[in-house]
């Protein structure tokens, strides 16, 4: 069995003033990923160590970190492709950290209230929405989205100026504008039209070479540069 | 919510990036590396004629819109914060530039 | 809640992604600078012929030479990419999204050729 350092950031708030590394020796077989080494450390070297994790395969979006400065789901990073290391892990780039690798996510879970990400029919429905394969096409990438914030701490924006509402709650506010059973593009326009809105993006475009369900927040979030535009000047000519 | 006026400026933006993006390299070779091009008369005629002045108008005009731009934005990439004002004589900049751009090949007939 | 927030100094150091996109960026203080040395060109020919004859003799100094090749190397870059992200900044096209790009490439390679040919 191979042995692998990894070198984590470790931030106790009760006894820290500011974030330092740590480093373990972790043995590793083939098979295990960065969460695995993360619990191994927790359940033989050090039981303080602090991480969120919960379905280990890549779907419920909880593991995000930095793995050697790039946001990666642990759960889905193998040791083996690391090594010889060492591995650095740190929580993800522009979150305040609230404990070891526990970022704070009260600012996006604002966000994506805020782009009201559920559908908004016109009318009460009556009986089945009828929709074809290509109207699911044009929403069904960004529907992949769990959430997990490697968007975020991709965004050089977003750590620059934390009111900009960023690319996975962008994507998602574009994933119900262009569903067909919706009629809120509206009120999510209001969002979209704002300095912090589309308006706080520079197209970086490192979003969505992150983005480990392939959706594609940089070309939602510009996709409605133009809606915004549209919007902007055509206003004048809607009743 | 407070609407952006960012969709003024990120049109012209767009269209000096797109003008830049298809005639910049040609321009910047000929000007920099050709002694040939750009002769007086040359020059002149394009100067005079209706459709040579709207295209030096366009390139003049919109690269420094697309420039300024880009410009303001680097500034807060780099950590200085780019209030109204700053944003005002960055575009104001750009609105003057263009603004002598067509003085000057009013003059020329 | 106590937190911990950590300085965005020097980012664009972080990750090669970020250089790169910084050297995007980089290709407006040339653009700009290039407008202007267009609109100063203007000012002379609008002058008289022996001072935009001046203008023309001062683009083949050192510093001028200097000036255009890095301008040249960073319009280019800025021309890849802004065709290479164009898919993304575009409405929604019936096109595949490499066709779009190479429809860009073809079109500056279209009009580079036509500049070279008639100035």
């Amino acid at each position: 069995m191979n042995t692998i350092t990894i070198e984590c950031l470790r931030y106790h708030p009760e006894s820290d003033a500011e974030p330092r590394f740590q480093s373990w020796p972790v043995p590793f077989t083939d098979d295990m990923s960065v969460l695995q080494g993360l619990q191994y450390i927790k359940d033989h070297l050090d039981g303080s160590l602090t991480f969120r994790w919960s379905c280990r395969m890549a779907i419920c979006g909880s593991c995000g970190a930095m793995v050697n400065g790039v946001p990666r789901l642990t759960c889905e990073t193998f040791l083996r492709d690391l090594y010889p290391g060492p591995v650095r892990i740190e929580p993800l780039n522009h979150f305040p950290i609230v404990r070891d690798l526990a970022i704070d996510q009260a600012d996006f879970l604002g966000k994506l209230q805020s782009v009201k990400p559920y559908i908004i029919p016109d009318a009460e429905p009556q009986g089945t929405y009828l929709q074809t394969p290509e109207q699911m096409e044009r929403y069904y990438q960004y529907s992949k989205c769990i959430n997990c914030l490697l968007c975020y701490a991709a965004c050089p924006q977003y750590g620059l100026n934390d009111r900009f509402t960023g690319p996975a709650a962008l994507a998602l506010l574009h994933r119900y504008n262009a569903d067909s059973r919706d009629a809120g593009k509206a009120e999510r326009m209001e969002v979209v039209n704002t300095e912090d809105g589309v308006w706080g993006c520079t197209l970086v475009g490192y979003c969505s070479e992150v983005c480990p369900k392939g959706v594609d927040p940089a070309r939602a979030v510009n996709q409605n540069k133009i809606e915004s535009t549209k919007d902007y000047f055509f206003r004048f000519f809607r009743k | 919510m407070k609407r952006s006026n960012k969709p003024i400026f990120w049109s012209l933006f767009g269209a000096g990036g797109m003008l830049s993006a298809l005639v910049g390299p040609a321009l910047i070779y000929k000007t920099g590396f050709s002694s040939q091009a750009l002769g007086y008369e040359r020059a002149l005629l394009l100067a005079q004629n209706g459709f040579g002045k709207l295209a030096i108008l366009a390139v003049i005009g919109l690269f420094l819109f697309h420039g300024c731009h880009r410009l303001y934005h680097s500034l807060h990439d780099f950590g200085i914060h780019v209030g109204p004002g700053l944003k005002a004589a960055f575009h104001g900049f750009a609105a003057a530039g263009t603004l002598a751009a067509a003085v000057l090949l009013a003059h020329i007939s | 809640m106590k937190t911990y927030i950590r300085p965005m100094s020097g980012w664009w150091k972080r990750n090669p992604f970020y250089l790169w996109y910084m050297l995007r960026e980089a290709s407006c203080v040339f653009i700009t600078a290039y407008a202007l040395m267009l609109l100063w060109g203007l000012y002379r020919l609008q002058q008289s012929r022996i001072q935009y004859e001046e203008w023309r003799e001062s683009l083949s100094s050192p510093l001028s030479f200097a000036f255009h090749a890095f301008a040249l190397v960073l319009v280019v870059y800025h021309s890849w990419t802004w065709f290479k992200i164009m898919p993304k900044t575009l409405p929604r096209m019936p096109l595949p999204d490499g066709l779009v790009v190479v429809g860009g490439v073809a079109a500056v390679v279209a009009c580079t050729t036509a500049l070279m040919v008639l100035i």
